[in-house]
Order: structure tokens, then C-alpha cells, then sequence
């Protein structure tokens, strides 16, 4: 029986057994394909949720945030993202054009960056030094605090640091309108202001009529109090609270000087088609002062909060009070019409007796006159452009050069290559370095002329007009030299103020040489200037 | 013999239908997750030729914004300019790639931004600009100054694009 079963059963055995190896094997097969399809499934559904999710939600809220939430970190709670920029303008890509590092600016920018120092380390390193780099500006400034210390610019991180840490306080007296823009100072003005008498209390909104009393009180006080005195009621540098309402976070002008320079500006019948808001407020009556808060979009306040601080100033009167010269237009020249009307000098130059100006980092003014802001593109769009993680956008907060990500900020209405576009700031830049150099040069020459002419006893009267010569020249070359772009805010506008500082320069040296007896010798003979970088 | 070997089958039997059960769960709760996640996706927008479909995913806000208030938006959607409309094979193989592409950008987060037109979008929409514009712009094209993009078709040439490029949407800002 068993033999009969296994002669008959012979032949089939093997296929059945083949046939139940396969049957299972396509079992697994099927049963794993199908599983892991599911998991996969499964897997995608959760991704797009979590896409659907971003999209919808932006914002957590942790932290409860007033008025005298001055800790950054608090806001971070809420803001993670755009705290964890912000953060990080301690380690900022360099500017382009750091020549002291003696490399050409692509390598600069190529370079990896050096460790970053911690801001509030007292031991941190400084940033490098602009008088070592181009001992011209020792000449330019003598007689002045800048020719004592001068430095490159660094991130938004090091304001304070960077300001309590320079020579020019620690050796020479500064008022505490120095503090307007290298801390986050609301708070303490408020509260300055309430010791004043201002009415209200700080939980009074910002814009509220009695916040802006305390504002305005403290900022008075604080303002010719001594630099020592005011920075000891500040611990932060700039921080959310300086441009963000607590509540709804809209931007907002939280400096009293930017509120009475933009409307002075308003009131000035200079063209500014990049505020429409201020040429609206022209056309209707003028019934009540212009006021950007209550006035201006939100894209004019995406640079307005940066003009608070990256603008022209200097200290009025006794009482120090911090004034943008905006009252003719934001042009250079109309401002240097206010310094002179108001007889506003800087400092008297050490070498030449030339009563001169400074300019500060004028970037507002300069941007202003060009094609980006003719076009509508404001600080933010470039300096802090959105960004995205999964679906949710938010501006970059780590406020640094554009160049630091061309695709985010040039590209969104740019359609050309980064090397394209690199190429082309590059050429812009280039060539402004290199009529600077050359306004540079002729000023620093005019000041030895004049200050060759004076030991050689030239009375002040036949010195006047060299002199007159080196204010306007000099204001020029320096404008240029202090705003933080290399000529990119507005191109055009660069070259003409520089070549517009050149030929002072040149007529002033052309003023000391009259006044040498015929065939002498010039004081310092002509320096040639640099060559100019091959364009690209 | 045959008590044992109709046990066997029995059981052969019973084995089988359990694996085709457990296959058949396996199955359906593959095609249900497939299922679901297609309609939570809202798959089958993709199919139509609605403009809103192209912001499911709000990458592309800005276009579909801009693109609303320009004056485009009385006469041709999305689909009109960006996939072919001379057959409907072309349409859904186009449409098939553009789907592909996207969603896996947008799922592993690997896309160039601002996000960028490839050579072959470009093509079509250009044959696009032309399928309307065709008697306007006849003479331009006979004097050879149409369509003659770089290889690389974003940074070069002269084509309809290179100089309309924010006709139908553009920067909002």
C-alpha cells in the first residue's frame, strides 16, 4: 500500500511540493508588498498633514508678551524661527569689501567664517580695524574721535558690546543719545519718562498718547545724560520689542528722532515716490504732523523700522537731542544745506583748521535714491527675505548681506543665475571702491596742502576757500565711505557723489596753490592713485 | 489512503483560503490607506483644470495671487499656458511629470527656490503663448527674433518670456 502510494504518488510529488513552495513564496510576497505599501501610505499621509498643518498654523503661543517683554528669548518662545535668526546675526557672512583682511573680496565672501565670538564676553575679539586698513581715514579724521578707533561693521548681535567697547567712548565723553540705536532702549525711556512726570503707566500701549509722553520724555532726559549713565539702564542690544507691537506683531517706529526726522521730511518738498504714503499726506491738507505709524503700509514700514537707525544724525544743541537732517530731502547735498544753515560743524580738522562734517552710516538716505526703492523693494525684502520650512514662510531674521542668499533675495524677481547676479553687484561695487579710493586720495592731499600752506603762514581768510573746499569734499568721500553698501543702494547716486568729491578736492588744492609764490613746489607730490580693478 | 489524502486536501484547502484571506486584508487596508491618502490629498483635482488646484501645496501663492489680478485671468488658467493643449495624451503625460516632480519636491523638501521653470515647461509654454498669439506675432517669429532660448533655457536668449515674464504673474511685491 505505502509502495503503491509512493509509485503513484511519484511523478506528482515534486510539483506539488514546487507548487506549495511557490504558492507560499508569492503569499510573503504579495503580504510584504502590500504591508510596507501601507506603511509607505501611511507615511506619505502623515507628511502631507504635516503640510497641511504648517500651512495653517505660525504661530504657537507659549509666552505671554507686553509691552515690557524686553528678553528676546521670551519672544522665542512664540517665534521660534524667526528668534533662531535672529540669534544668529553673531555669526554674519563677511562684508564683501573687508579689505583690511588683504584678499580680494570673493575670497573674503568664500572664506568660511571665523568662530563668532559671544556677544557680553568681555573678552571677545573686535572686529578689524578701518584705520589699519586704509590709513587714509587717520588723516581724514584727525582732530576727531573716529581717528582714535574705527572699526568694520558686524552683526546686529554686537551693537552694544561693540559700543561700550570702542575708544572713541571710553576716551572721549559721549551723551547718552549715543544709546538711540545700540540698545533696546523702549523700556528704559518709558521708565525714564515716568520718573519725569510723563502720565500713564508702562503697560500703557507704545502708541497710546501717554506711552508716547513716556517715550518722548525719557528719550529728552536720557539724551544728554552721560553715555556711562544711560547705558547702565540697558542690557540688551536691538530686540523684538524695538519693531514689533507685543500684541498684534505689526511693525512699529519706536524711535521718537525717526518720528520727528520723517516728519520734517513730509513737511520738505522733496520727491520721495518710495513713501507714498508721505506724498499722500501732502496732498491732504497737512492738517496734523505726519505720523508713520498711524500713516505708512505695512511694505513702507519694512524700511522705515531700519531707517530709526542706519541713517545721517548728529546731536542738536546743549540738550543733545538726536536729529535726523532730513528738513530739505534725503539727498547729501540737501542735508549739507541744513548743516550749514544750522552752522553745524563736527569737529575742527587737526591738520588743516577746516571745519568739517562726519557722516554716519547713511544707508536710509542713500537707498533712497535708488532703483530699489524707486521700485518698491524695501530693506526687508532683500535683508531679510522669506524663507520656507515645509509650508510655512517667514522673513529671515538674521538681518545680513543679501548676497548671503541670492536666491532668496534677488532671484524672487531676478530670473538669472547667482553668478550672474554676484557678477553684476560685484562690478557695481568695484567700481565704487575705486572712485572712493581716488576722492579719498585727493582729500587727504588738500589736507596736507593746507596744512603745508598754514606753516607756511597763510593767514585764515586766504585759507577760507581751500578749506570750504575740504568740508564739501570730504563730507562726499565719507558719506560713501560710511554707508554700508559700497555704492549698491543706488549706483548712479554713488559715482555722482563721488565724482562731486574729487573735484572739490582737486578745486581746493588749485586754491593753495595760488597762494604760492610762482614756482614753488606743491607740499605733497601727487600720489597715483591705485589701479582700477579690472572689471569682470 | 484515501481518508488521509482527502484530510490533507482538507486542510491544503483550508490553509489556502486563510493566506487569501489574510492577502485579501493585507489588500484592502493598502488600497484603503492608498485610498484615503489620494482623497485627503485631493488627488483628483489634479485631474481638472481648476487654478486652484496648482496651490494645494502654497508653493505656488504668490503665482496663483498675482496671476489672479492679472489681466490674463479673464482669458487663460493655468492649464492653458502650462501644458499642452494640442492633445490629450500630451496633456496628462505633462501633467503626470509635473505631478511626479512637484510631489516629491515638496515631500523631501529639495527644490531650488524661488522655484524655477525647467526647459521643458518653458517649451510649452511657449507654444502656449503662440497657440493664441499667433497671427500678432507672426511677423516677429518670420524674422527669426522668437524663441531662441540658451541651452540651459532659463538665463538666455530672446523668447516670448525673456521679455513678458510678469504678463501673467508676476513678484507681488
Amino acid at each position: 500500500m505505502l509502495k503503491h502510494s509512493t509509485t503513484t504518488a511519484l511523478p506528482r510529488a515534486p510539483v506539488s511540493r514546487r507548487g506549495a513552495i511557490s504558492r507560499s513564496a508569492i503569499f510573503w510576497v504579495a503580504a510584504i508588498s502590500f504591508g510596507a505599501g501601507t506603511v509607505l501610505a501611511m507615511m506619505l499621509f502623515a507628511n502631507i498633514t504635516t503640510r497641511k498643518w504648517e500651512a495653517q498654523s505660525t504661530v504657537l503661543r507659549i509666552a505671554d508678551i507686553t509691552e515690557t517683554t524686553i528678553d528676546p528669548a521670551e519672544w522665542g518662545k512664540n517665534f521660534p524661527r524667526q528668534y533662531d535668526g535672529y540669534i544668529r546675526t553673531t555669526d554674519n557672512a563677511k562684508a564683501r569689501f573687508k579689505w583690511s583682511e588683504g584678499r580680494p573680496p570673493d575670497a573674503a565672501l568664500a572664506a568660511a567664517p571665523a568662530p563668532a565670538p559671544s556677544p557680553g564676553d568681555p573678552h571677545a575679539a573686535k572686529a578689524d580695524s578701518k584705520l589699519e586698513s586704509d590709513p587714509r581715514l587717520k588723516t581724514i579724521f584727525n582732530g576727531y574721535a573716529f581717528s582714535i578707533d574705527y572699526r568694520e561693521r558686524r552683526g546686529h548681535a554686537f551693537m552694544l558690546d561693540d559700543q561700550r567697547d570702542t575708544e572713541r567712548v571710553k576716551q572721549r565723553p559721549q551723551p547718552g543719545a549715543c544709546l538711540n540705536c545700540h540698545a533696546s532702549n523702549v523700556v528704559a525711556y518709558r521708565e525714564e519718562g515716568l520718573k519725569q512726570g510723563a502720565p500713564g503707566s508702562l503697560a500703557d500701549a507704545l502708541t497710546s498718547e501717554s506711552g508716547q509722553k513716556q517715550l518722548f520724555a525719557g528719550w529728552e532726559h536720557i539724551n544728554h545724560q552721560t553715555y556711562a549713565d544711560a547705558t547702565s539702564l540697558v542690557k540688551h542690544p536691538v530686540t523684538c520689542l524695538d519693531c514689533h507691537d507685543p500684541k498684534t506683531m505689526v511693525l512699529r517706529i519706536t524711535r521718537p528722532a525717526f518720528m520727528e526726522g520723517i516728519a520734517n521730511l513730509a513737511k520738505s518738498d522733496d520727491p520721495v515716490p518710495h513713501f507714498p504714503s508721505i506724498e499722500q499726506w501732502r496732498k491732504s491738507g497737512r492738517a496734523v504732523e505726519y505720523n508713520p505709524n498711524a500713516l505708512a503700509s505695512r511694505q513702507e514700514m519694512r524700511s522705515m523700522s531700519c531707517g530709526q537707525c542706519h541713517v545721517e544724525y548728529y546731536f542738536k544743541g546743549d540738550q543733545k537731542r538726536l536729529t535726523f537732517p532730513w528738513h530739505n530731502g534725503l539727498k547729501m547735498d540737501q542735508m549739507e544745506t541744513y548743516y550749514n544753515a544750522v552752522g553745524w560743524d563736527d569737529f575742527i580738522h587737526k591738520d588743516s583748521g577746516a571745519k568739517v562734517l562726519k557722516a554716519q552710516h547713511p544707508e536710509f538716505e542713500l537707498w533712497s535714491q535708488g532703483i530699489h526703492a524707486r521700485s518698491g523693494v524695501s530693506c526687508a525684502d532683500c535683508h531679510m527675505p522669506y524663507k520656507r520650512e515645509g509650508a510655512m514662510k517667514f522673513s529671515d531674521h538674521q538681518v545680513q548681506t543679501p548676497l548671503a542668499h541670492v536666491n532668496q533675495s534677488c532671484q524672487t524677481c531676478h530670473n538669472y543665475t547667482e553668478t550672474e547676479i554676484l557678477s553684476r553687484v560685484d562690478q557695481i561695487q568695484k567700481r565704487t571702491k575705486s572712485m572712493l579710493d581716488r576722492s579719498e586720495i585727493a582729500v587727504v592731499e588738500l589736507i596736507n596742502d593746507i596744512k603745508a600752506a598754514k606753516t607756511a603762514g597763510a593767514t585764515d581768510d586766504q585759507l577760507a576757500p581751500a578749506r570750504a573746499f575740504q568740508r564739501k569734499a570730504q563730507w562726499r568721500a565719507d558719506f560713501i565711505n560710511a554707508e554700508n553698501s559700497m555704492g549698491f543702494h543706488a549706483p548712479a547716486e554713488t559715482l555722482r557723489i563721488l565724482g562731486e568729491a574729487v573735484d572739490y578736492a582737486r578745486q581746493g588744492t588749485t586754491e593753495v596753490a595760488k597762494l604760492r609764490p610762482a614756482g614753488a613746489v606743491a607740499a605733497t607730490p601727487s600720489t597715483p592713485p591705485p589701479p582700477a580693478p579690472a572689471p569682470k | 489512503m484515501n481518508k488521509n489524502q482527502s484530510n490533507i486536501n482538507q486542510q491544503a484547502a483550508a490553509a489556502g483560503l486563510v493566506s487569501v484571506g489574510i492577502l485579501g486584508g493585507l489588500f484592502g487596508a493598502f488600497g484603503g490607506a492608498v485610498g484615503y491618502t489620494a482623497h485627503y490629498a485631493s488627488a483628483t483635482s489634479y485631474l481638472s483644470n481648476d487654478p486652484k488646484t496648482c496651490t494645494n501645496c502654497h508653493i505656488m501663492n504668490e503665482q496663483f495671487n498675482s496671476w489672479s489680478s492679472s489681466s490674463h485671468h479673464a482669458r487663460a488658467t493655468c492649464n492653458d499656458c502650462h501644458v499642452p493643449n494640442d492633445s490629450i495624451i500630451a496633456k496628462y503625460y505633462v501633467k503626470a511629470e509635473h505631478g511626479y516632480r512637484h510631489s516629491k519636491g515638496f515631500t523631501f523638501n529639495d527644490f531650488h527656490e524661488p522655484i524655477q521653470i525647467t526647459k521643458g515647461s518653458r517649451d510649452v509654454v511657449i507654444e502656449n503663448c503662440i497657440r493664441c498669439h499667433e497671427a500678432f506675432t507672426h511677423e516677429i517669429r518670420a524674422a527669426g527674433r522668437g524663441y531662441t532660448p540658451d541651452a540651459d533655457g532659463i538665463t538666455g536668449g530672446s523668447d516670448c518670456i525673456h521679455c513678458h515674464s510678469s504678463i501673467a504673474h508676476g513678484p507681488t511685491r
